[in-house]
């Protein structure tokens, strides 16, 4: 305790004694139980105030490459914005023996994490309950080869996000990618903004989409025709892209229902429909919008359940955010009344934890994120920088991504929708479309 | 000296002859057959050497009718193209027709029924201030809206395909007025029957 709040220097220094004075100078806030249950139904993690972020300290790694391990923790810890990362000097050695609870109770740690990579080239995670003086979780992840290398990261933030299930409840979001239109192309970065890399074969590739298995993408391909086909494509390699036959030349903004099996988008020579395949690997395209005449109706999103869908439609002569059961019928506008006069509303991404659809909005000319509570109707401007489209939820339904002109460019961007803070996802060239995936679990 | 007098000798003998030809009424008077020669005089190396310059001046004023027709032709179907590429223009957030866009459309009918092989595909654009996914849809209304007037005006609507580039092919850089007003707009390219292209008589 006495040696990692003052027996080092420099920056080290001044951040332990900066925790070893929070340490003293507060009296820990009142503990009561937090809200959160895991999917079975049983309340894991640590007993904390709702509202705060429990204290992880990473104790120093051991192994190949273990600094890179617990800066990618680190950051991944604190870009959850559920923990906070208690810094630490990085010149310890791995400590041996028995942990001393009590002392590393004073750096303010609810959780201490242990990581060494093995031999054998697994990262080995040990989290311990500081408060509750014993270990709460022990996992192996194997790092696939090359060191640092795309599949070695994935099991890295793998790691992330069983600390983050195991200390607050709610499992991480570091193991996740995002799909973005980049230059005439699809690429993929991952949740930190490391690993960016293109998608071959997707020139002209727009509106990507992810399965719920994070194994197939979906996206419209622009032939320099004009024509718009959507591509089913198996980011595996194990089958070959596959397009959807149509008799329009339009086929736009594709997204696959919750349960995998139906893919929705939108088609059409003139207006254009929302249409949906089911399955997508071999059914034929069924119509389920009905819009009067021939309007505009793009952007498919579909509840948690599976049972509604949101998207945008012009029906009424210019773009709002309607809500229609999944097989088209009792079409209902969402997005009404609260706006004055303000002539746009589209793109609406509904939230997996079924709470808010988020959706673009034009405010004084300039387009902005806004959510809209699925109980109250209630909207919440979530943006206000820049010109700011194209929203789509984390699996934790609290982190947003979107396109963002903020930094000068058109940029992706996160959002954490309950503290507010941001952070720059992609910075070369242009980004646009984010699409954030699921909880990746295996190698694709 | 002579070389020269030799010339213009065969230059008037060639003229008179072309003359007299195209008095005649032959069907086919390319492989025109050779005059009778005012035989006795000339020994045979000129004649080989009027012979030959006769159908040298008969080439040259062949290809320079050629060229004047295939210059008028190529004038032609310029002015074809030119009125057919002509773009239209819209409005914001709008697919209707403006009245400056119908004396452009009226020229293209025109032209379509005077080029019956002619199919064209119209390509919607949009300005980059809308969403880029409903800018997509956006544009094919535009699109399928110029579709419209032109079978309203009696052109067949097979003769058409119509596609959108939303926001994706801008024709003008800048966030300003002047360059959304000229991105709004439709496009045609020929894609079928652009061979031989003829003005409305």
């Amino acid at each position: 305790m006495m040696k990692s709040c003052f027996a080092v220097s420099g920056f080290g220094l001044r951040a332990s004694v900066a925790v070893c004075l929070i340490a003293v100078c507060l009296p820990s806030p009142a503990v009561r139980a937090q809200d959160t249950t895991n999917v079975r139904g049983v309340r894991i993690g640590l007993t904390y105030a709702p509202g705060t972020r429990p204290g992880v300290l990473i104790m120093p790694i051991s192994g190949p490459n273990a600094d890179s391990v617990k800066a990618i923790l680190a950051r991944d810890l604190d870009f959850g914005d559920r923990i906070s990362v208690i810094p630490t000097d990085g010149g310890d050695a791995p400590p041996t023996g028995a942990l001393n609870y009590a002392a590393y109770a004073a750096t303010g740690a609810a959780a201490i994490v242990q990581a060494s990579v093995t031999p054998s080239g697994s990262l080995h995670i040990v989290v311990h309950d500081v408060a509750g003086a014993r270990v709460m979780d022990v996992v192996d992840y194997p790092l696939a080869s090359p060191a640092l290398g795309g599949e070695w990261r994935a099991a890295v933030h793998r790691g992330s996000d069983e600390i983050e299930r195991v200390v607050t409840g709610v499992k991480g979001i570091a193991a996740t990618r995002a799909l973005f239109e980049h230059e005439g192309s699809l690429w993929i970065v991952d949740a930190d903004g490391a690993n960016a890399h293109p998608i071959s074969g997707t020139e002209g590739g727009l509106s990507p989409a992810w399965h719920p298995s994070g194994r197939y993408i979906a996206y419209d391909q622009l032939a320099n025709t004009g024509h718009h086909t959507i591509i089913v494509k198996d980011l595996t390699g194990a089958s070959p892209s596959k397009g959807f036959a149509s008799r329009h030349t339009l086929n736009i903004t594709p997204a696959f229902s919750p349960d995998g099996n139906t893919l929705a988008f939108s088609s059409g020579d003139d207006g254009t429909e929302i249409y949906s395949v089911a399955p997508f690997s071999g059914g034929t395209p069924a119509r389920l919008s009905v819009g009067q005449g021939s309007s505009v109706n793009t952007n498919p999103t579909f509840s948690p359940d599976g049972k509604q869908i949101a998207f945008t439609s012009g029906r009424l002569g210019h773009a709002e955010v309607y809500i229609m059961d999944a097989d088209g019928t009792n079409p209902d506008l969402l997005t009404t009344m609260a706006f004055g006069d303000q002539p746009y509303r589209s793109d609406p991404d509904w939230s997996p934890d079924n709470r808010r659809v988020a959706f673009q909005s034009q405010i004084s000319g300039v387009f902005q994120i806004l959510a809209i509570n699925l109980r109250d109707r209630s909207v919440q401007a979530l943006t206000s920088e820049g010109r700011n489209v194209e929203p789509s939820w984390a699996p934790d339904g609290r982190h947003l991504l979107f396109t963002s002109t903020r930094s000068g460019t058109r940029q992706l961007w996160v959002l954490d929708t309950e503290s507010g803070r941001t952070r720059q996802l992609t910075r070369t060239g242009n980004a646009r479309m984010g699409a954030w995936s699921p909880h990746l679990e295996s190698a694709h | 000296m002579f070389a020269s007098r030799r010339s213009i000798a065969a230059v008037a003998l060639t003229l008179f002859v072309a003359t007299a030809c195209k008095k005649k009424p032959e069907p086919a008077p390319a492989p025109a057959p050779p005059p009778p020669a005012p035989a006795p005089a000339a020994p045979r190396v000129n004649q080989d050497s009027i012979d030959a310059a006769r159908r040298a001046a008969d080439a040259a004023a062949a290809r320079a009718a050629a060229d004047a027709e295939a210059r008028r032709r190529a004038a032609e179907m310029e002015s074809v193209r030119s009125a057919i590429a002509a773009k239209v223009y819209f409005d914001y957030d709008k697919d209707e027709i403006r009245d400056d866009a119908k004396a452009t459309l009226d020229s293209k009918v025109a032209i379509l029924n005077a080029n019956t092989a002619v199919r064209l595909r119209i390509a919607g654009h949009t300005d980059d201030r809308g969403s880029d996914e409903y800018n997509l849809a956006l544009g094919q209304r535009r699109a399928a809206s110029v579709q419209r007037y032109l079978v309203a005006h009696g052109v067949a609507a097979s003769r058409f395909e119509t596609v959108s580039f939303g926001k994706e092919r801008p024709a003008a850089q800048g966030e300003n007025e002047g360059a959304w007003s000229l991105n709004r707009r439709a496009e045609f390219e020929i894609i079928a029957g652009g061979d031989m292209l003829r003005m409305p008589k």
